[in-house]
């Protein structure tokens, strides 16, 4: 019997193992890997790291990427007073109202709402982008195969085309990117913005700062889940070995 | 495991100790389960940031009355006339079933901001009707003075004023 | 049978309505072989996890907002904002994974043991109605967050109605209740998906009075002919399926809290657009084999009915399977025959979730026959030639022979 028990559930581990690779392997290339600090079964996200990723998102990505489901009071996740998110906040404007003559009216945001869009809508992002549509970043790093190496990757994978290459007019090459033809030209360039814990603002630290932030940002909740999982497995532990201990007492009248 | 009677005496304890080191752990890993359970129909932290509303006091008039929502329910902002606040402040706090002065219930006498919800059981009073000149609850006859004061009527206690502070003169912040 | 309960209030309620003298007698006194592995845990487990199933989806369903509009954002409000919803759905979404592992092993345990032989077909039968509707209901659940995946796998199941000769685009209509899959598909997805769990319970209900009735089998595949076969099934399945759930609950944590999207697929994290298919549609891990089935057939009617022909064909196992001797332990080729068999499922599993190019076509061509040769053609023959090892006399014997070498073991 336990033959049976270890064959099939080295099966199954085959079978789930090869899922994930199956998913993974859209497209040929391999992505960059970095050991990222909220990795593994311990890991919490880099703070300051994220903090440096939120200026690079506004100074850089925020012209053209919402970061819709994100609400300015949750920047406390990552270290931010309530003052330093009031100020974030109400450099954006939102309409709001109707206000008592029943028109719309300008303020500016507060903690509770979310980034802004850059576009009212779809049509309107695509029309400022040459037919492009740049989505929004909220959830991007769980919307890719292995998304925060995919993302460190794409930002730091622009290089010039193979001769052999047919590049359409206005679109930029990507080593990462699916199919390497990619509308976005390459965002960062050596200090595009200025770190003010003086961190160099290199392409590879802006990506790997922005990347973390953008986890952050699709899974907020990472580091509640870890711990309280590590809490739960731990308790699962012991309950079962009692559970077992409890088991041989009582079958030991049986066998 | 070398003795005899003592051992069994041992085995029994263990066994009884097992039994209820199981029984324990199983009843709090379920209490522990069933906590998220009940903790998320809780407000969520959306629900939670939008605890506060602000009202422009401009624009309403000497005598009038807007109605504003904070927190889902509706706030009375009452521009109270000299005649109202006298009335108010003209009372013997023993005859009142909820005994409070007028003082304690504004900031500014003369702006009444209190939650429009009847304490009898929640309906929306109506304004200028009652016997008291403040408001009426159609529901089941509550009558309130132009302090919001419970004088007549099933409802136990005085309208309930929120927490709130005049960011300037013509601006309150609810919450 | 002779429940006689002494507690005053316990006997009124007796009295007027036997229910816990029903329960006392199923979970209680129920004469269970006293010699079942932990292959029969799968059972308890997958209503274990029907349970989890309802619960955590009654509570997702405070939160959520069944219209195209507000779903998507609605799951990322649970996600984000609810308190510990983060916890609850991802419970429900890997809970959707658990139960159907659990229930995929206790399905392979009954063939295994050849569980669904005389006088068991019935159960068979509940059970399979179970699994069908087990596929429903997690196929209209993966639409309700309304991504990617949602929506275009919700676009191609359903259209899989359109294999229908003159009436399938009718159908399909009807089921959209438009001429896409919408808001009209949305809302009733998620409306059947909140009634067919309870559906489930009810068919549960049957599937274990039919169990009840004939009573359980076991790794011997022998009927109880003694009351030394057998034990009540409390304490000793109670405590014994209590420890098999704690170790499951350890694998299922694994995933809900340290590899919760693992099971997923992140296109379902971009919101869904009807204007652009994804490169690569897969649905989720549990449909591939009848995926793979489904595209090893290059034609459209003939894909769909060999897809439904592979679960169809299971309520014939029964009478398909001609061998007398219920467990595989006692059968040396049907044994090995049903190592081929899982693996064969595998494969098929594994080319689910391949692209439909190159060595994936034949593979999953040489699968998907194999899965039907098994089943039609083999399964019948085996039963008729195979020479069967020496059955023990009787389930206790069999216990007792294995005795001392397991205590050789236990001692060395």
């Amino acid at each position: 019997m336990l033959k049976l028990l270890t064959s099939l559930s080295i099966a199954a581990l085959v079978s789930l193992a090869s899922l994930g690779s199956a998913q993974a392997a859209g497209d040929a290339v391999e992505l960059k890997s970095v050991d990222w600090k909220h990795g593994g079964i311990f890991g919490t996200y880099d703070r300051a790291s994220a903090q440096r990723g939120l200026q690079v998102y506004r100074e850089v990505c925020a012209g053209c990427h919402g970061l819709g489901l994100v609400a300015f009071r949750t920047l406390s996740d990552l270290g931010f007073s309530e003052e330093e998110i009031k100020a974030i906040a109400a450099e954006s404007e939102y309409q709001d109202g109707p206000d008592g003559d029943g028109e719309m009216f300008d303020r500016p945001g507060k903690p509770s709402d979310s980034f802004p869009s850059p576009f009212p809508n779809e049509q309107a992002a695509r029309a400022s982008n040459g037919g492009a549509y740049p989505p929004d970043l909220s959830l991007m790093s769980k919307a890719r195969p292995n998304g925060d190496d995919y993302l460190y990757s794409l930002l730091t994978g622009y290089e010039d085309a193979p001769a052999d290459f047919n590049l359409a007019e206005g679109m930029a090459y990507n080593a990462y990117f699916p199919g390497h033809q990619i509308a976005m030209p390459s965002p960062l360039s050596a200090d595009a913005v200025e770190y003010s814990d003086g961190t160099p603002a290199t392409v590879d630290q802006m990506a790997k700062d922005v990347t973390v932030f953008l986890a952050w940002a699709a899974e907020p909740k990472l580091e509640q889940r870890k711990s309280i999982g590590l809490r739960v497995i731990l308790f699962l532990l012991i309950l079962a070995g009692v559970f077992y201990a409890v088991k041989r007492k009582v079958w030991s009248d049986v066998h | 495991m070398t003795t005899t009677t003592p051992e069994e005496e041992n085995g029994v304890k263990r066994r009884d100790f097992l039994y209820i080191a199981a029984g324990g752990l199983g009843a709090v890993g379920t209490a522990a389960a069933i906590w998220p359970f009940i903790s998320q129909m809780n407000p969520s932290a959306d629900v939670l940031a939008l605890s506060t509303t602000e009202v422009d006091l401009d624009g309403i008039e000497t005598g009038s009355e807007v109605t504003v929502v904070w927190q889902g329910k509706p706030v009375f902002v009452r521009h109270r006339t000299e005649e109202d606040i006298e009335r108010a402040e003209d009372v013997d706090l023993a005859d009142l079933p909820d005994p409070q002065p007028d003082s304690e219930r504004v900031i500014n006498p003369e702006w009444l901001i209190m939650v429009g919800i009847c304490t009898h059981l929640g309906c929306v009073p109506l304004k200028g009707q009652g016997d008291f000149g403040g408001w009426f609850c159609p529901c089941h006859g509550s009558h309130y003075d132009t302090s919001g004061r419970i004088r007549k009527g099933p409802a136990p206690a005085n309208l309930v004023i929120p927490p709130y502070e005049f960011l300037n003169d013509s601006n309150i912040k609810i919450g | 049978m002779s429940f006689e309960p002494k507690n005053p209030a316990v006997k009124w309620l007796e009295d007027r309505l036997p229910i816990t003298g029903m329960l006392h007698h199923a979970l209680y006194e129920y004469p269970t072989p006293k010699n079942l592995s932990y292959w029969w845990t799968f059972g308890s487990l997958a209503g274990v996890m029907l349970v989890v199933q309802i619960v955590t989806g009654i509570v997702l369903a405070m939160h959520y907002t069944p219209h195209v509009d507000l779903a998507f954002t609605s799951v990322e409000h649970i996600m984000r904002d609810v308190n510990y919803g983060w916890l609850i759905r991802y419970m429900h979404a890997n809970g959707a994974s658990m139960f159907f592992i659990v229930v995929y092993l206790h399905i392979f345990r009954g063939l295994y043991y050849g569980s669904y032989k005389a006088p068991r077909e019935l159960l068979w039968w509940l059970g399979l109605v179970i699994f069908l509707l087990m596929m429903a209901t997690a196929f209209m659940g993966y639409v309700l967050p309304w991504g990617q995946m949602s929506f275009w796998g919700a676009t191609v199941i359903t259209n899989l109605f359109s294999a229908i000769p003159v009436v399938g685009d009718s159908i399909v209509t009807w089921l959209w209740g438009g001429f896409a899959v919408d808001n009209p598909t949305l809302n009733r997805f998620f409306s059947l998906h909140y009634l067919l769990p309870f559906v489930i319970v009810g068919i549960v209900i049957l599937h274990i009075w039919a169990l009840h009735t004939n009573g359980s089998n076991n790794p011997t595949g022998l009927d109880l002919k003694s009351k030394q076969d057998s034990i009540p099934f409390h304490p000793y399945y109670t405590v014994k399926d209590l420890y098999g759930l704690a170790i499951f609950l350890i694998f299922f944590s694994a995933f809900l809290f340290f590899a919760p999207n693992y099971l997923g697929h992140p296109d379902n994290y971009i919101p869904a657009n009807p204007l652009v298919t994804p490169a690569h549609i897969v649905p989720e891990w549990y449909f591939l084999p009848f995926y793979a089935i489904l595209r090893a057939v290059p034609d459209k009617l003939g894909g769909v009915m060999l897809m439904f022909g592979a679960i169809a064909v299971l309520f014939a196992l029964p009478w398909l399977d001609k061998s007398r001797i219920r467990s595989a332990r006692f059968r040396p080729i049907y044994k090995q025959l049903f190592w081929v068999f899982v693996a064969d499922c595998i494969l098929l599993t594994y080319i689910g979730g391949k692209p439909p190019e190159g060595a994936f076509i034949i593979w999953g061509r040489i699968a998907t026959i194999y899965y039907f040769v098994h089943i039609l053609i083999l399964l019948p023959l085996v039963g008729l030639f195979e020479k069967p090892k020496p059955l023990p006399a009787s389930i206790s014997e069999d216990v007792l022979s294995k005795k001392p070498a397991s205590e050789e073991a236990a001692n060395a």
